[in-house]
């Protein structure tokens, strides 16, 4: 166990400038997004939290590229980010795992699209990872044969097997229960720490942000806006139940409750 | 004491058959209105024998067989290009929905204005029963993939052909799976009245066989020709469609 070292004097990987996104809804024209400003640093784990209409899962839409700004810049190693790419690959709430594939060729979906592999590496890789998830021995089977915790390690090991420059996780875990849920976030833990990925977590579970992020930013909503941005630094592997991850998560709770008190 | 399941409805056959056999053998129905059971299967030996039967089958399958493959072969990627272009859904699309409805003998005057009393004709018509029901089973199985799959697709670099081939097909391919059986079944429908409805020079299929068996008052004939449309009908869907059901539903955990 080590001190987390802040992550800040890392290379910026994510750079979000003024980015402001709006939908046109039934009521008019709503502001999901306002001058979003954030640095995402390399091998850093950011976990964007906040309640329902913050805007949190349109921000990871518009960083996976599935959308688009209507003002400011997103960049990813100083290029604009405008399309899909396999340098952005996401984690949803749902394992989107496809039924007509098994396991391992759910895996190799990725990879296959990857240029410049041999077909025997990409084996390789996607063996390696699912052998990460502790699937190895899942290989062939179906996903409608597996748990949810298990589909999401698929869904994990999926997403890390092109090797991201970013993974983006869409509440990953909000569909589980609450003890495959505990081992998931061990397991993300240990990858996130050998693997040095840099991640970003939107979720609206304020123990799970303070538990994984190294930074927690905390969304408001109507228009989503950073209210503040928490550094947690707390010696990982990090558990749900340590009274002092359950006093930040307080403090966090405290901060946005300030928010919702007041009239909007 | 519990039977096997068999059981119960092999004697309600037997019952049925040995109560129609009795009815007409004793004189009770008049055999020129409803032949029994016996006579029938004796036309049906007959028929085997003399190959009128096999050669009318032989006719009328491969018609069905060639008119359901160009409905499939145009239904599918016009069913596709209906999900994908809005354009094409608000004209193909709406057209197919109206086309669905109408019987496809209401073609037969055009297409034998068109083609002429010829086998063109008969596979046009069986080409219009099937077409219209593959392209909105296929247009809805395509709209009706989870837009999460998509997403997921394209974050991982799939798009344009590989979205389609990869991602899009196999998961509408349930739906289409069943609209070719929706079409594979108006087609036969289609051909049964074409070839009673018209006299074809170029082959004597099952249903003009049918149709003869009226002129000659032959109920016999009629209805064991009834039988053999139902029997090719019930084997196709056991030889072709149920296996392909039975495994996607397997393979994808959808199995009851």
């Amino acid at each position: 166990m080590s001190l987390a070292p802040s992550k800040s004097s890392n290379p910026v990987a994510l750079a979000l400038r003024d980015v402001t996104k709006r939908f046109q809804g039934a009521a008019g024209e709503v502001t999901a997004l306002e001058n979003i400003t954030l640095d995402v640093h390399e091998g850093e784990f950011l976990a964007i939290v906040g309640p329902s209409g913050c805007g949190k899962s349109t921000l990871l839409s518009l960083l996976a590229g599935l959308e688009h700004t209507n003002e400011g810049t997103i960049e990813l190693d100083h290029e604009a980010v405008h399309a899909p790419g396999r340098d952005r690959l996401v984690m949803f709430q749902q394992d989107a795992l496809f039924p007509w594939l098994n396991v391992l060729e759910n895996v190799l979906f990725g990879l296959r699209l990857k240029p410049g592999l041999s077909d025997a590496e990409r084996l390789e890789s996607a063996r390696y990872y699912l052998n990460l998830v502790g699937l190895g021995n899942k290989e062939k089977a179906r996903p409608h044969e597996l748990s949810g915790g298990m589909r999401q390690r698929v869904a994990l090991a999926r997403s890390l097997a092109p090797n991201p420059r970013v993974l983006l996780m869409d509440e990953p875990f909000s569909a589980l229960d609450a003890i495959t849920r505990e081992q998931l976030y061990g397991d993300i833990q240990e990858i996130f720490t050998k693997r040095q990925k840099t991640i970003i977590l939107v979720t609206h579970n304020i123990r799970e942000a303070v538990c994984l992020g190294d930074r927690v930013a905390l969304f408001s909503p109507h228009p989503g806006r950073v209210q503040r941005v928490f550094d947690i630094q707390l010696p990982r592997p990090r558990r749900m139940n340590d009274p002092a991850l359950a006093t930040l998560a307080a403090e966090v709770t405290a901060e946005l409750s300030i928010h919702l008190s007041q009239p909007s | 004491m519990k039977l096997p399941r068999p059981v119960i409805p092999t004697l309600v056959a037997l019952a049925f058959f040995g109560g129609w056999e009795w009815l007409v053998s004793s004189g009770r129905v008049n055999d020129v209105l409803v032949p029994a059971p016996s006579q029938i299967l004796q036309w049906f030996w007959e028929a085997l024998k003399s190959g009128e039967l096999l050669s009318a089958t032989w006719v009328t399958m491969r018609r069905l067989i060639i008119g359901f493959a160009i409905g499939v072969g145009l239904g599918v990627p016009l069913g596709a290009l209906s999900a994908q272009v809005r354009w094409i859904r608000d004209t193909i699309g709406v057209l197919a929905l109206g086309l669905q409805t109408l019987p496809s003998v209401c073609w037969v005057p055009l297409a034998l204005l068109w083609f002429g009393i010829r086998e063109e004709a008969v596979l046009f018509v069986v080409v219009m029963g099937t077409i219209w029901a593959v392209v909105i089973a296929v247009q809805e199985a395509v709209l009706n993939v989870p837009p999460l799959f998509l997403r997921a697709a394209q974050t991982m670099g799939s798009n344009g052909w590989h979205l389609w081939s990869h991602v899009i097909f196999p998961a509408a391919l349930p739906g289409v799976i069943s609209g070719m059986k929706q079409g594979w079944a108006f087609a036969w429908r289609s051909l049964m009245a074409a070839e009673i409805f018209v006299v074809i020079v170029t082959g004597f299929g099952l249903g003009s066989l049918l149709n003869a068996g009226r002129e000659l008052l032959r109920m016999d004939q009629v209805m064991g020709v009834m039988a053999v449309v139902m029997l090719v009908g019930l084997l196709a869907d056991l030889i072709f469609f149920a296996p392909i059901e039975r495994w996607l539903r397997r393979s994808r955990g959808l199995a009851r």
